[in-house]
């Protein structure tokens, strides 16, 4: 059973009446069997930028508004989402994002959704309109609900409406394409930079036909971005293995072709992976793996396989956790989760009929 | 009152002089930053392990005695006062950093560790760490935790929650609860319990190990002094940077009793005669910041400041912020006693919320000093008044008070960064509707079943957990502390 409902109200009611509920938004991620007794809220209806405050550096928006939608009109003053969510051009939502927490590349320079998120609404298993945060750019009234829904994968309440911060948007970008011989070698030259002054935007890499292919972007005024793409070269040349370095000034279809998973278009499964860098070679030797594509300088995988099991396996040995991004699964959630017992207690209190997926 | 088992108990957890409740050794932890309260504990407590504050955070549980967890003591907001006869867990003993990663750019540290130790000790890898609250050489992470602590830095860095990747935190009943990572992704798999933790004022129990990221210290700052002769011409200032497209790691406004303090203490050789000082700081790669200077440089000869200074070497730009870090205990030079609010507005709405305040500021006849964090709309008027007059504090918190419905009412909120804590649940209730409320207390219910970590803050309730304080701090008042 689906239901379309058009008002945060609508969809308190349905929840209300319901006996388990899962809510659908832009159906850019996986995808999971939906059991008959589940009623599917297909939040479709609840779209559009509700304000957008340009001198404010904010913008609330209903929850399924599309990506796509938000950042044109963001572009149209300057502005953008630093935290740059995958899968925009692949018809992501605003809610999707915060609800699977899926920052992408740019979230280096800045930091991911969690560090945006200003305010949210949404519908616990109550059938309550809850409201957490606010508007503004700073506020410590109230728990935390609008960052404790980043990554909360509809299992705690329905977001109807969110609040971001902005930024303004560099006005220039321009991206060098490094080689080294390994992915090691692509990592020691990401700690070798940890304590430079260089301000990356991105800095993503990954091993394919023999080869490790890195790609640092930086952003900025027009007129110092290449003297800052020069001095980093340089830098680079003298202080780490790198084997050759180009430079990509029209950047910006190669980045959006890794926010839309293009390396892993052959794969039916694509799982992100947070990642203490300290880890990456660990995890970068499973036989679980296909191809690891690694982002926010070896913080963050995205990985491909085809066999989820052994990945999740895999994730459990080493202490890490990942989120299929793309494939089927009745729990999109692989890995460990010590923290289960204090979700626990949150899910209780918000969610203490189970209408929601369990946690 | 506790009852003499109960001391038996925490004095086999914390024996000797850790475990203080001797009438005299209690009075320094009656009160916190916020002086205007006060309560006396049954039992202090000094942990020196982890083990120990997580064998006391389950004796209190089980015994149904309320805790509050306590580092320097700096809240604004009255977060760590103490609960009237209950228990005091003093974290300064732990304060040990842990480990320092350099290459991932982590540190995990103790809840005791003092903010600035942090920077400090990375600072030989060129790194720091962010948050940079004005109290920063003495207050705590475990502190910055609970109340999600910012600083001078945060629009364009966030605040302490923005900057914690992991955690291992005691929940109210002693469950141990680890989350996140080392990677820069934090928990990046379910809800951020992180950012639900941090914030949450002690109601949740205590953070026992913390994973901070670090940055790289910028290669250059920029940092402008600009004089206005009046509030509203550096109001739009800040807008008007704003709309250029520049993103400064500060800005800062002082008004003229703020910066008259502030210069009687630091001299930190502010413009004289200003009526505002506008304070921005650009950081970043050299090349980058070089040009945003320049831009930055017209937009403020364009917004009518009639005196622009521009700090030539660290030291002049240590100084700058010294006086502005030290602005609020520089106050209380000029008065016996000061309440500070900490509410927020929209950006746009500055111009109008001071201008409310001046008004105010006349209807009450009480003096007030303005510095305030201009780029995030962060007010932080600071309300002089005598504590010694009767009913003196009561009119200062009632102007406290419609200023925190002023704030509401353009849209802000009640507070940026010093937390709720006990001076202000009772306006929570402007801000969240009673639904909202309602979750709340059962998020807090789930969480702490019996209510024995930090109640009486944050939420509004019925408990009394503190008496007001006319006057001066009871160390003041014992003649060991002074403000001079």
């Amino acid at each position: 059973m689906s239901k379309s409902p058009t008002t945060a109200a609508e969809v308190a009611k349905i929840v209300n009446a319901a006996t388990h509920v899962t809510a659908v938004g832009g159906r850019s991620k996986w995808t999971f069997p939906a059991a008959d007794t589940v009623t599917e809220i297909d939040l479709s209806q609840l779209s559009g930028i509700v304000a957008y405050a340009p001198d404010e550096y904010t913008f609330t928006a209903k929850a399924n508004t599309p990506l796509v939608e938000i950042i044109n009109t963001l572009a149209a003053r300057q502005q953008y989402l630093p935290f740059d969510p995958l899968l925009a051009n692949a018809g992501a939502t605003l809610g999707g994002t915060v609800a699977c927490n899926t920052s992408g590349s740019g979230r280096l320079r800045y930091g991911g959704v969690r560090d945006f998120i200003l305010g949210v609404r949404f519908v616990d298993g109550n059938g309550n309109v809850l409201r957490g945060g606010g508007n503004v750019v700073k506020n410590a009234s109230g728990f935390d609900l609008p960052k404790f829904m980043v990554g909360s994968l509809g299992r705690y309440g329905i977001m109807t409406e969110i609040t971001m911060k902005v930024f303004p948007k560099p006005a220039a970008f321009g991206t060098l394409v490094l080689q080294f011989e390994s992915v090691a070698a692509a990592l020691q030259a990401s700690f070798a930079l940890a304590n430079q002054p260089f301000e990356l935007d991105a800095f993503d890499f990954r091993h394919t036909n023999g080869s490790t292919t890195a790609w640092i972007r930086l952003g900025g005024l027009p007129n110092t971005l290449q003297p800052r793409l020069t001095r980093l070269q340089t830098w680079l040349q003298t202080h780490t293995s790198v084997q050759t370095i180009d430079t990509l000034l029209e950047d910006a279809a190669h980045w959006q072709g890794i926010n839309a998973l293009a390396f892993a278009a052959d794969s039916p499964n694509v799982v992100k992976i947070p990642l203490p860098p300290r880890k990456l070679l660990h995890l970068d030797e499973d036989p679980a793996i296909d191809l690891a594509h690694y982002y926010c300088a070896g913080n963050v995988a995205l990985v491909t396989t085809t066999d989820i099991t052994a990945l999740g396996s895999a994730l459990t040995r080493l202490g890490l956790n990942g989120l299929l991004l793309r494939g089927t699964a009745t729990n999109p959630q692989l890995g460990t989760r010590h923290w289960l017992p204090f979700a626990q207690r949150i899910k209780t209190a918000l969610d203490p009929h189970q209408k929601f997926l369990e946690i | 009152m506790l009852t003499s088992t109960f001391y038996t108990q925490l004095a086999e957890i914390c024996p000797g002089n850790r475990c203080l409740t001797r009438a005299v050794d209690l009075l320094p932890y009656e009160s916190d930053a916020l002086t205007a309260f006060r309560a006396t504990p049954g039992a202090v407590v000094l942990p020196e392990t982890e083990a120990e504050v997580i064998a006391l955070v389950r004796l209190c549980h089980q015994a149904g005695v309320p805790f509050v967890a306590r580092g320097s003591g700096t809240s604004l907001s009255g977060g760590s006062l103490p609960i009237q006869d209950g228990v005091v867990i003093a974290l300064n003993r732990l304060n040990a950093i842990l480990k320092i990663d350099p290459e991932q750019r982590t540190a995990v540290v103790q809840p005791g560790v003092i903010n600035l130790n942090i920077s400090k000790a990375v600072a030989k890898h060129n790194l720091y760490y962010a948050p940079d609250p004005s109290s920063q050489s003495i207050c705590t992470i475990g502190g910055n935790v609970a109340f999600n602590s910012g600083g001078a830095h945060c629009l364009k860095y966030g605040m302490t929650s923005n900057h914690v990747l992991a955690m291992r935190v005691v929940l109210p009943d002693g469950e141990v609860v680890e989350m996140g990572s080392e990677s820069v992704e934090g928990m990046g798999v379910g809800p951020d319990l992180i950012g639900m933790f941090i914030g949450s004022e002690g109601l949740f129990g205590i953070a026992l190990e913390i994973t901070v990221r670090l940055l790289p210290i910028p290669e250059q700052y920029r940092t402008v002094l600009a004089a206005y002769d009046s509030l509203e011409s550096a109001g739009n200032a800040v807008a008007a940077v704003v709309a250029s497209g520049l993103l400064p790691g500060a800005m800062e406004i002082m008004d003229k009793l703020a910066l008259k303090a502030a210069e009687t203490a630091v001299q930190a050789g502010y413009p004289a005669g200003a009526v505002a000082l506008l304070i921005v700081e650009l950081e970043g790669e050299a090349e980058q910041v070089e040009h945003e200077f320049a831009q930055l440089i017209d937009v403020i000869k364009a917004s009518g400041a009639y005196e622009i200074q521009v700090a030539e070497t660290a030291a002049q730009r240590a100084k700058i912020w010294k006086g502005r870090k030290g602005a609020f205990s520089s106050v209380g030079r000029l008065s016996p006693d000061y309440v500070v609010q900490d509410g927020v507005v929209p950006r746009s709405q500055l111009g109008k919320a001071l201008a409310e305040i001046e008004r105010l500021s006349a209807d009450y006849g009480l003096a007030v000093a303005n510095v305030f964090h201009a780029g995030d709309g962060n007010l932080h008027p600071l309300i002089l008044y005598d504590g010694r007059q009767p009913g003196a504090l009561e009119h200062a918190e009632a102007f406290a008070g419609e200023i925190l419905k002023l704030c509401i009412a353009l849209g802000g909120t009640i507070t940026g960064e010093h937390g709720v804590g006990m001076e202000k649940r009772a306006y929570m209730p402007l801000l969240f509707s009673e639904t909202d409320m309602d979750a709340m207390y059962a998020i807090r219910l789930a969480v702490d079943t019996k209510l024995v970590a930090n109640p009486g803050k944050k939420l509004p309730s019925d408990e009394a957990p503190a008496l007001k304080l006319h006057g001066m701090h009871p160390l003041e008042q014992a003649g060991i502390i002074s403000r001079e």
